[in-house]
């Protein structure tokens, strides 16, 4: 069986075919980030009218890549949330058409499972159960996975997710957008021991989080502060240093809890080279195993979505007809 | 020769199936339940007309101006029969798809679609109608517009136009009002068909024009969308 999967839920268009024998075999993706860079974020409208400009030239460009002719394609994969209503408007538009055109089942996916899955189209996949860990600029959450669509929320971001704090912090510091990636290379010139920001909701019980006192933490430490590169640096340096140790202490603790030993990191911030450091030497501490998805599969891509897509007809989940899109859509409610 | 059309720009799911000369449509007023219905509409088009979609040589549909979601929805949905099937794609004007079928239905020469494009403006055009070649044809550009700055610009023949369009009921008092020294026929038709679009289609597949799927992208008009960063 042969997936095509589209991923249109932000501000990326992706595209790819999954091979139920073989995996991955095409894999496209068209970034949209420079023309937001200019808004110093996402702009809605625009994105859609980017995505229907992108989704056709790249489902041709994977099935090039795949040297395949559509007819091949046994069915498609679609984000359906959660996400931007226009984007994945446009996405599931095309999917669901294409499917009813060329008279194959399509199936809606849910965003956060796409990329929960994602560590799996590495070559060492995690085992169920498992404890992940879902970090972006949307969500910032810890859930048991227990088998594929049975999911316990064991605790989740009560404000900003940690990717919007990132990106927060960025701009108060005169980075560009996407912040994430801009201020985690900042910090790589800071020095960890100047500033010290808190770790918040650590010493109380559970496994939530809470991410805009750090803001606020940030705005008070840049207006106590001279202005200059290395304090920026410094200051970029503590705030990755508080979040990252934040999430360790969540994991750690969502391990103990749960008895389960295995962690798998997914979503942008899985990205972030200082959080897989530490959570590596955490979990080896621990005598875990931790999986991360291959690092362009921790932003959003067509290939998680075409894996989840085939792994779930797989199973025997039923298509069908209607397209809607789902912008919000908890995935507990996934079974 | 059979050109199937897609038309979701208002509050309308429009589809239609034109065979030659026969012309079959299913029309349904469904505010944002497009994604619910148009594929089953699709499905019960193609079988009333016992038709499968590998027989359907041309795919249109109406690109707008409309809702934005509506029209990407249309387009969407068109570049996918499109690029699946290996037909090539028409977009049409809604507009111009008002226009038409107001023109065949009234036998006037001069049409005002205007659609409600919310924040107090219209998408406002005037077509002109000639009977022999059963052409609609835009006389200056469609625009995005304040009711209060709309325009007629006929200048021969009589003074009757006919109003067309959600747009004209929304704002109905201060149109009529500004266009008072016409004599403004209202049609009852408040939305674009896509048996219109259709039949648009036909007479540009005629000329030749004919795109690509993925060239076919919808027409906003509203471009100011965001505003720039300050600073």
């Amino acid at each position: 069986m042969r997936v095509l999967g589209i991923e249109t839920s932000c501000d990326e268009t992706g595209v790819a075919i999954c091979d139920s024998e073989k995996g991955l075999i095409a894999d496209a993706l068209y970034s949209q980030v420079e023309m937001h860079t200019q808004y110093g974020g996402v702009v809605p409208e625009l994105a859609s009218r980017d995505h229907i400009r992108k989704v056709i030239p790249l489902v041709k460009e994977v099935l090039q890549m795949a040297n395949m002719d559509k007819s091949e394609i046994s069915a498609i994969a679609f984000t359906r949330g959660p996400g931007l209503m226009g984007a994945l408007l446009v996405g599931a538009t095309a999917a669901r058409t294409l499917a009813w055109s060329l008279k194959i089942p399509a199936i809606g996916i849910h965003h956060m499972e796409g990329h929960l899955l994602a560590p799996m189209l590495e070559k060492e996949k995690p085992k169920f159960p498992f404890i992940a860990l879902l970090v972006s600029g949307g969500h910032t959450q810890l859930i048991r996975v227990d088998k594929l669509g049975n999911y316990t929320l064991l605790g989740e971001s009560l404000d900003d997710a940690v990717g919007e704090a990132f990106d927060k912090t960025a701009k108060l510091l005169g980075l560009p957008y996407p912040g994430g990636p801009s201020l985690a290379k900042l910090a790589e010139k800071g020095n960890t021991d100047r500033f010290h920001f808190p770790r918040p909701m650590t010493n109380r019980p559970g496994l939530d989080f809470s991410f805009s006192g750090l803001k606020t933490f940030a705005i008070t430490t840049v207006r106590d502060n001279p202005d200059d590169d290395q304090t920026r640096a410094d200051i970029a340096c503590a705030f990755q240093e508080a979040v990252v140790d934040t999430m360790v202490i969540k994991c750690r603790r969502a391990i103990k809890e749960t008895g389960l030993k295995t962690l798998v990191v997914a979503g942008g911030v899985g990205a972030n080279l200082r959080l897989r450091e530490a959570l590596g030497v955490e979990i080896k501490r621990l005598g875990g195993k931790l999986y991360f998805p291959g690092l362009k599969y921790c932003t959003d891509n067509g290939a998680m979505i075409a894996y989840a897509g085939c792994i779930r007809l797989l199973q025997g989940q039923e298509p069908e007809e209607s397209f809607q899109p789902r912008p919000r859509w908890p995935l507990e409610e996934l079974f | 020769m059979k050109i199937l059309a897609i038309e979701t720009s208002t509050e309308a799911c429009s589809v239609a199936l034109l065979d030659k000369d026969k012309c079959n449509e299913f029309h349904e007023i469904v505010p944002q339940k497009h994604t619910e219905r148009l594929l089953p509409m699709l499905d019960e088009l193609l079988t009333e007309c016992k038709t499968d979609i590998s027989e359907i040589n041309y795919i249109a549909f109406g690109c707008g101006p409309g809702a934005f979601t509506g029209i990407r929805i249309a387009c969407s949905a068109a570049q996918a029969i499109s690029f699946s099937q290996d037909i090539p794609i028409i977009p049409i004007s809604t507009l111009a798809g008002l226009a038409h079928g107001a023109a065949k239905k009234y036998n006037s020469s001069k049409i005002i679609p205007c659609i409600d494009a919310r924040m107090q403006e219209v998408y406002w055009a005037n077509y002109s109608f000639e009977a022999n070649s059963g052409k609609v044809t835009l006389a200056g550009e469609e625009q995005v517009i304040s009711p209060e700055a709309t325009n007629i610009s006929f200048n021969k023949g009589n003074n009757e136009i006919i109003a067309i369009g959600s747009g004209w009921l929304t704002y109905k008092e201060l149109l009529t009002e500004r266009h008072s020294k016409y004599k403004i026929i209202q049609s009852e038709i408040e939305y674009p068909h896509a048996k219109d679009i259709a039949e648009i289609a036909k007479i540009k597949i005629a000329d030749g024009n004919v795109k690509q799927a993925e060239d076919a992208l919808p027409t906003y008009l509203r471009n100011k969308v965001t505003h720039q960063k300050r600073g």
